[in-house]
């Protein structure tokens, strides 16, 4: 079933990958776009509101591109052009099953691309929001890093198709890189209480942050690009339990769900935090959870490569 | 020969010649065509000679050619050594003097122990070991001729406009220009020399002239401070210069008798490294306690530690920090093709016997790595601090040598393909960041990177060649990321699981200080007045081949490691029965370079194009409408400022030397007593003669 299309200096376009890869470009921004309404509505109701219908994302995004087409400078919506296509491409390379830090580095260049939209603008809430959305990327790159690197030394490969097909079951070994990754998730969804670059509750300093400067059109891009980004950031969890076979597929589904749950509980529970304590707590996490974790798998490394 | 003495007598004589030239105009066509003929000359020597196997053109046994002639080596060889010989007592004397001078003591001491030891033992044991092979070029030898060649003599091109502009800046005393470029083509003989070098003694030689040459360039303005930091930079080379002599005398005297028959002493780095590479094959396979033969593991720490030093490595990093007062094009050449490449050229040299396969597996590989892990973390960390844009720069420089210095410490043929690729990309990139910031410097009068807000407004042609630069630095998917990536998959598979914390930790802040120096740079700001035109032509030739360079090499990177890089492993390791050489696999090569290409196409397509509406940024209140000033109270007009962020309380630049500078002092102190331990067992053995 899973034929080999064809081979290009030791890689294989597998059917499934190229299937996945297409899934993604296609049904991403609608996933995405859901899973941001449902986001919304479990907020209200935390918040003891009724809270918008499950597609006004749809709806805000559709109002943003019928607004009228203004920007600030010249510059700034090629820098969003290429967040988003960048996005995109880290998505499809893991939905291809592709290398993992291949993926990172894709989605690190898409993040910066988004920073430097921000600076564009020379203004002072948008460039203090860029710095901060720097701020926030050093926070969450180690773990980010680490993770994979924690699935090539349990599975043996960076290769996302291999980790999904692979017979060890990751999060066994990797419950440090797991607890890690949920932390700095927090960061990369935008939740309290690191959401210091940009926020969707109201308790902004920074007028929109890094967004400030972005309007009708380009606004309704980066808000398509999220939601390429969060499918594939919870992706991520899901290949931790990720092992080729039906139950485990389900229960990866399920702790992704619960995941996201916790994130949106964590995200109405605590307000915004400095910046200090961003930075210092992603890194002592990642330090212990992730560099503790790493120690274990390279003692057991003996035994996983049996 | 022919080719590689050119390449040697050409920059020489260029040198010697330019000392007696005054006048701008005759100095500027001999550099050119000077540059024009060296770099030339190195590319068709390294491209003719990349398919072949090692060249050995000065052996004992086949006697030397030389334009057709035929030479012995042996005597010829003796008076090139003595030459040396003279020159290096005669610079002694030279230090000794100045060092009088300027009440310098340390430097006084160190050149009095290391050239009366190294006199000694030439007079006394060295010229009656038998040498084979006095100059070896491999693959790695070619890259790097390439390197010194090209980019060397770019940056001496480019240094005729900026010393024109330098020497107009600072009119007081005379012009000493002629001191200048005779310095600079004495760097790239000397370099080039040192990276054909076989024999360690000529090697040594060659070694003490790229020395003295960023001794004198550092100290070229004569000022206070530009004195106090050549002699530091100075005392801190000649200290890894000792070490050097150490590990001359040490391999010269030791019997080697283990694997066929005896050697009485040898000066060749090619026997050390076969003769480590054998021991370490014989310890794999019949399960010695050690990895590395004990005496070559000596030498080596003792050559890794001159490495080191002159690779800037913490907590030896303040003299490249200090050189930074020299003119910009020696900042250049220091960083990018010659000083501190030899460093790191020597210790990737000396990978094959240096090596850590695991965690506990403590040989000189293991403290190489430690030294270049650290560093890379607290230096990566102390450039975000900085806002001078030089200083950011050195920084950067130290980080990535550290970087390379690990992958060399780990020793994998994987490691060194690693180590390799981040010293091509860094070399072109650091040499065209360089240069860019000297261009900027002298237009608007500032190297603080603050001052570079809506620099595309002011110089847009030197925005986008450096960012350029910065990109290729640390974004995918240029060439220093996939390095980095390469160096991080072999220090996953080599095992060293804490160099791996260093590296993601080092990379995060990498991120950060490259990309708001991006930034400041992208930033549009209105009203800004284009003043590029005062930018010389020739400065304007080298950034944009330089710039070209940076892109192409990226594209080029994955056939250029199937041709070059891994015939070169293949050599180098394959005695030791390593199979894997490359970290990357092709297919993502490939991907990066599809992707570099789309980042140019969409750049050239679609940056700056818009049919929207511009208007006016949101500023709280009343904007005054021209994005640079707000109404404040009172009604007045109130102009903003943007300040990038430096996080000096979170990451303090000194704390971070200091943690790096402590950590590695101490690993020089733990191997120092290690080795105090081997060389009390040495003498016995010399006592006992032989192994």
């Amino acid at each position: 079933m899973d034929t080999v299309l064809f081979t290009f200096y030791g890689y294989e376009l597998h059917v499934s990958y190229l299937v996945g890869a297409v899934l993604y470009v296609v049904l991403a921004p609608f996933a995405g776009g859901l899973i941001a309404g449902i986001d919304r509505k479990v907020t209200a109701r935390m918040q003891g509101r009724v809270g918008p219908p499950i597609l006004q994302p749809f709806y805000d995004v559709a109002k943003l591109f019928g607004k009228e087409k203004i920007t600030v400078n010249n510059a700034q919506d090629f820098y969003v052009m290429c967040t988003l296509i960048f996005m995109v491409i880290s998505g499809v390379f893991f939905f291809s099953g592709s290398n993992l830090l291949m993926m990172i580095f894709t989605l690190t260049a898409a993040s910066i691309f988004l920073v430097l939209a921000g600076y564009s603008s020379n203004s002072p809430y948008a460039q203090i929001g860029a710095e901060r959305e720097l701020l926030q990327m050093m926070a969450y790159e180690p773990m980010v890093l680490l993770s994979a690197v924690g699935f090539y030394m349990a599975c043996g490969s960076f290769n996302v198709g291999d980790i999904v097909m692979s017979d060890a079951f990751s999060f066994k070994y990797l419950i440090g890189m797991f607890i890690g990754y949920l932390f700095i998730i927090t960061i990369k969804l935008r939740k309290s209480p690191f959401d210091l670059s940009m926020s969707h509750h109201a308790h902004q300093e920074l007028v929109k942050g890094l967004t400030t400067e972005f309007s009708g059109r380009t606004l309704g891009i980066l808000e398509i690009s999220h939601w390429y980004e969060n499918v594939f950031l919870l992706g991520f969890i899901f290949l931790f339990f990720a092992r080729g076979s039906l139950p485990y597929t389900i229960l990866g589904v399920a702790v992704v769900i619960v995941c996201y749950f916790v994130e949106i509980l964590i995200d109405n529970g605590y307000a915004r935090m400095k910046w200090q304590f961003t930075i210092k707590s992603a890194w002592i996490v990642t330090l212990i959870f992730g560099g503790g974790n790493l120690f274990v798998l390279y003692y057991l490394q003996p035994i996983l490569a049996r | 020969m022919g080719v590689i003495t050119l390449l040697i007598l050409i920059p020489l004589i260029v040198s010697l010649v330019l000392l007696g030239v005054k006048s701008d105009k005759a100095r500027g066509s001999i550099v050119i065509a000077a540059g024009i003929a060296i770099a030339a000359l190195s590319v068709y020597f390294a491209v003719s000679n990349f398919g072949g196997s090692v060249l050995k053109p000065f052996s004992s046994v086949d006697g030397v050619e030389f334009f057709g002639k035929y030479f012995e080596a042996g005597p010829l060889a003796e008076v090139i050594g003595n030459a040396m010989l003279g020159i290096e007592v005669a610079l002694a004397i030279l230090i000794i003097g100045l060092g009088i001078k300027y009440k310098k003591i340390l430097a006084i001491l160190l050149s009095l122990i290391s050239t009366p030891l190294l006199v000694w033992f030439e007079l006394t044991k060295g010229h009656e070991i038998a040498v084979g092979d006095y100059i070896s070029v491999d693959k790695f030898s070619l890259i790097m001729v390439l390197i010194i060649g090209v980019i060397g003599s770019a940056i001496c091109v480019f240094s005729l406009g900026y010393m024109k502009d330098f020497s107009h800046h600072h009119s007081e005393g005379k012009d000493r220009r002629p001191f200048f470029f005779f310095m600079m083509f004495l760097f790239l003989a000397a370099m080039i020399g040192l990276v054909i070098s076989n024999n360690m003694v000529w090697m040594f030689f060659f070694w003490e002239i790229t020395t003295l040459c960023s001794f004198f360039l550092i100290g070229y303005t004569k000022t206070p401070e530009a004195v106090n930091n050549s002699f530091r930079a100075l005392i801190i080379n000649l200290l890894g210069g000792l070490a050097f002599v150490f590990a001359i005398v040490v391999a010269g005297s030791y019997t080697y008798g283990a694997f066929g028959g005896t050697t009485n002493g040898s000066l060749e780095l090619s026997f050390l490294l076969d003769y480590g590479s054998q021991y370490k094959l014989a310890a794999t396979t019949q399960g010695y306690a050690q990895t590395t033969e004990p005496i070559v593991g000596l030498i080596a720490v003792l050559l890794a530690f001159a490495g080191i030093t002159k690779a800037a490595q913490m907590p030896f990093n303040s003299w490249l920090l200090g050189a930074m007062v020299a003119p910009t094009p020696t900042s250049a050449l220091l960083h990018s093709s010659t000083m501190v490449k030899a460093g790191v050229f020597l210790i990737v040299k000396l990978a094959p016997v240096l090596g850590v396969s695991n965690l506990f597996d403590i040989g000189p590989g293991f403290f190489v790595t430690i030294i270049g892990g650290v560093t890379f973390v607290f230096s990566s960390i102390a450039a975000i601090s900085q806002s001078n844009a030089k200083r950011v720069l050195a920084y950067s420089t130290v980080a990535n040598l550290g970087l390379i210095v690990a992958c060399a410490g780990i020793g994998t043929a994987e490691a060194v393909w690693a180590a390799i690729m981040l010293i091509i990309f860094h070399a072109v990139t650091k040499s065209l960041l360089f240069l860019c910031v000297g261009t900027v410097e002298h237009n608007i009068g500032s190297r603080d990177i603050e001052d570079m807000d809506g620099l595309f407004g002011r110089m847009p042609k030197l925005a986008v060649f450096l960012i350029i630069g910065i990109a290729a630095m640390f974004l995918a998917p240029f060439g220093m990321l996939i390095s980095k990536w390469a160096a991080l998959q072999s220090f996953v598979d080599s095992g060293n699981v804490w160099v791996i914390l260093a590296l993601v930790f080092g990379s995060a802040a990498t991120l950060f200080y490259w990309t708001k120096w991006l930034g400041k740079m992208t930033a549009v700001v209105p009203d800004r007045i284009n003043i590029e035109d005062k930018v010389h032509k020739t400065e304007w030739g080298i950034l944009g081949g330089l710039s070209a360079l940076t892109l192409g090499v990226t594209i080029t990177f994955p056939f250029f490691s199937k041709s070059v890089v891994v015939p070169y492993l293949t050599d180098a390791f394959g005695a030791l029965g390593e199979t894997t050489y490359e970290a990357l696999r092709m297919d993502n090569l490939i991907i990066m370079m599809i992707m570099v290409v789309l980042i140019i196409v969409l750049a050239l397509l679609f940056y700056g194009r818009t049919e929207k509406r511009i208007v006016p940024i949101y500023m709280a209140g009343t904007a005054a409408g021209d994005n640079l000033t707000y109404v404040g109270s009172m009604q007045k007009d109130v102009p903003i400022q943007l300040r990038n962020w430096y996080l000096g309380d979170m990451f303090p630049e000194r704390l971070m030397n200091r943690i790096g500078g402590v950590v590695n002092g101490t690993v020089f102190a733990i191997v120092f007593g290690y080795m105090l331990y081997w060389s009390v067992l040495l003498y016995q053995l010399l006592r006992g003669g032989g192994a």
